[in-house]
């Protein structure tokens, strides 16, 4: 009976289990190292996102901004002022944070779809100044970005060095959105998901509890945004603009919106059509939109949600089936 | 006895000296990575700069080897593949590291738009491959950001405003505005046509900024007339360059000011017809109808393309030929043995006049003022351009004195 309560940390202990597995062989079965490192990056910014559409209930349209920032803040520490790479990194999310608590101050104040437009006004914003900033390199992009070495001792200009830090920063970070989300600070978010006015009547300070969701998402966001500006040595606007805030909001649904892992599997499906459709120009663009109509259609909780219902369903069967035997000598 | 010991060591010797020529000539095929060159077209195939290179470069580079083939007949494989960077520097970069990394190519051409090409000159530079850039133009190429691997083959900006620009100050042209492409192109072209306004005794009133790929003109056109300069300099290209000639014609700015394309290419001219573009001079690297040579290029691209090439398409195919004749010359697809072959070479064929490939890693050919015809003047199909003047490499380009290249400063 105790298996059941610790059932979900023993099911994300496996899935982290089997990410690392696969992590680790993935460069050895055929996979290019610098395509799973922009996976794992997008996985990461979906995770960040999750934590605020899944968990807390708010849709932002902005996270583009915190992703873009800290890659520009990044390259710009690596570049310019020839800062270490776990500096630079450091500093790029303190950035994004930072922007986190501005845009999300503002924006908590509304709710719903106000919530929404007001975070995709001041991502505009955002973009507008990266295209003017001298620093940023406008339409050219922050080029040539050094990706230094791992305290002296790991030098990450060597793709598999480098593949294997960002595979650890990764865990590291789908680690800390488990954290955040099972702990007592967590379960008052999905509190306040499932019923604000109620949250608020028992005293929760509803307004608080969201800036912090808002802030640690963006700066999960921040980590992803520096880890892939340090991957690609280049910080361009193609990352501050909507199609990104889109995109990860696709990648979120895909996967399965309110579960742990269903963003790095809607990631990873996303990326991977991206490079591979490549070929096909414009068209990638409509192939995404008809997956997403299926995927809205035909399996609204996303893959991994999917795969979890299935799950419970069959253990509510087998528990079913149980009670059923054990029916007789309880009785 | 004495014969068959004499056999035995002779047979003994003929087959280690076998064995050794055996072994000597796998070395020399083993030179090139996988038995195989494969070039990437790396290029604009959607966009705004897709008429000036686009499918036509892929098309050039690949009528390139198939004439290597034709010619040669070497023993290993060659083959062209083209992707689309979108105008985007980190697609155009990721593409390039992709292509170097895992689909065995050996050299990159095209990479038209200046900020992709800065940006996939870095990973070239990174992965010790070739790329040749004939499509962006920012002298930045060869002089701040210059690597070792990247080659600039067509044109610069710095050659754009010294033969047109400077022709232009000097016919009277003294006061300027800029109609600048906010990019690294557009300020590569408005600063280097400075430079050479300020030394033939002109002034520059100022200038304005659109984003790359504008949708409208209007105001930017508005902000050039109210600034009341002789010429307005269009340091913009294709798509660009297009629009906001249209636009100022339609708002009337010609009748009082004169525009000054610093960029323009045939396709352009094509695009806008003689009507609109007649009289405006130019710079070019390569004309279709120059002599009998270009034409036969041109003729042959025709039938594939069914529109004639420009100097960006035309130097895809010089580039392509060129470096596989390098590599047949040195032997080997190693990066250094190539550009030192290349180095060696003096080019004097239907696109490069008196070419060589200078240590900045400028190619420095000839290149033409031009002026477009009127519409009478023009006897058939893309007969545009009068030939007003050929200007030698050496005062087209960039003196090397002037280099701003680490790579050069060192030697």
């Amino acid at each position: 009976m105790a298996s059941t309560g610790n059932r979900p940390a023993r099911d994300f202990g496996l899935g982290l289990l089997a990410l690392a597995v696969f992590g680790a062989i993935a460069p050895w079965i055929g996979l290019y190292p610098v395509f799973v490192m922009k996976a794992l990056c997008f996985a990461m910014f979906a995770c960040a996102f999750n934590l605020l559409l899944g968990f807390t209930g708010l849709l932002s349209f902005g996270h583009a901004a915190f992703f873009a920032a800290a890659g520009y803040a990044a390259g710009y520490a690596l570049k310019v002022w020839g800062w270490s790479t776990l500096a630079g990194l450091g500093f790029a999310v303190v950035c994004a944070g930072m922007l986190g608590l501005v845009v999300g101050a503002l924006a908590i104040r509304r709710q719903g779809i106000y919530f929404a437009m007001v975070t995709l006004a001041l991502a505009q914003m955002v973009f507008f100044v990266f295209l003017q900033s001298r620093f940023t390199g406008g339409e050219d992009g922050l080029q040539g970005i050094p990706r230094g070495d791992l305290l002296g001792l790991i030098d990450l200009s060597n793709d598999l060095n480098l593949y294997f830090v960002i595979l650890g920063v990764f865990l590291a970070t789908l680690a800390g959105c488990y954290r955040i989300v099972h702990s007592p600070y967590g379960q008052v978010l999905k509190a306040i998901r499932e019923n604000e006015p109620r949250a608020l009547s028992l005293g929760y300070r509803v307004d608080r509890y969201k800036l912090l969701a808002f802030v640690l998402s963006a700066t999960l966001c921040g980590v992803a945004g520096a880890c892939e500006a340090i991957v690609f040595q280049l910080a361009s606007l193609t990352n501050v603009e909507f199609v990104i805030s889109g995109d990860v909001l696709l990648m979120t649904l895909v996967g399965g919106v309110g579960t742990l892992l269903g963003p790095v599997v809607g990631s990873f499906v996303l990326v991977a059509m991206e490079s591979y459709l490549a070929q096909f120009g414009s068209w990638v663009t409509i192939i995404q939109g008809s997956i997403f109509l299926i995927c809205v259609m035909a399996f609204r909780a996303g893959i991994v949600g999917e795969v979890i219902k299935f799950l419970q369903r069959r253990d509510d069967r087998s528990k079913a089936r149980m009670a059923e035997g054990a029916l007789p000598s309880s009785t | 006895m004495n014969t068959t010991l004499c056999n035995a060591v002779g047979t003994a010797l003929v087959a280690i000296g076998l064995a050794a020529s055996g072994a000597a000539s796998a070395q020399a095929q083993s030179k090139l990575s996988g038995n195989a060159i494969r070039i990437g077209v790396l290029t604009d195939l959607s966009g705004l700069y897709s008429d000036i290179s686009g499918q036509g470069s892929v098309a050039a580079a690949q009528m390139a080897v198939d004439d290597f083939i034709a010619a040669n007949k070497p023993g290993y494989k060659i083959d062209v593949i083209a992707a689309d960077h979108q105008n985007k520097p980190d697609v155009g970069s990721g593409k390039a590291r992709e292509w170097y990394d895992t689909q065995g190519v050996d050299l990159i051409v095209d990479v038209v738009n200046s900020g992709v090409g800065l940006a996939a000159a870095k990973v070239a530079g990174e992965k010790k491959k070739l790329m040749i850039n004939t499509g962006a133009g920012s002298t930045r190429i060869t002089n701040e950001d210059c690597n070792p691997y990247s080659i600039h083959w067509a044109y610069d900006t710095y050659a754009l405003a010294a033969v047109a620009g400077r022709a232009i100050v000097q016919g009277g042209g003294k006061s300027w505005y800029f109609l600048t492409a906010d990019y690294a192109f557009g300020q590569s072209l408005e600063q280097d046509t400075t430079g050479i306004i300020k030394t033939n005794g002109g002034t520059v009133l100022g200038s304005v900024r659109h984003p790359l790929n504008a949708s409208d003109f209007s105001s930017f056109l508005l902000q050039a007339q109210a600034s009341k300069a002789q010429v307005i300099g269009l340091a913009n290209a294709g798509g660009d360059t297009i629009n906001s000639i249209k636009a100022a014609n339609e708002f009337g700015l010609t009748k009082s000011q004169s525009l000054a394309g610093l960029l323009v290419f045939i396709s352009d001219v094509h695009s806008l017809g003689l009507n609109v573009a007649q009289g405006m001079q130019l710079t070019d690297g390569w004309y279709w109808d120059l002599n009998e040579d270009t034409r036969k290029f041109g003729r042959r691209y025709f039938e594939k393309m069914k529109k004639m090439p420009g100097m960006v398409q035309a130097g895809t195919y010089s580039a392509t030929l060129a470096y596989l004749n390098a590599v047949k010359a040195a032997g080997s697809d190693e990066a250094d043995a190539v550009t030192a072959a290349m180095r060696k070479t003096r080019y004097n064929d239907f696109y490069l006049r008196n070419g060589h490939l200078r240590d900045d890693n400028r190619m420095v050919h000839d290149m033409y003022l031009m002026q477009v015809k009127k519409p009478a003047e023009s006897k058939y199909p893309w007969d545009y351009y009068h030939v007003k003047a050929t200007v030698p490499g050496d005062e087209a380009f960039q003196p090397m004195a002037a280099s701003r290249c680490p790579m050069v400063k060192k030697t």
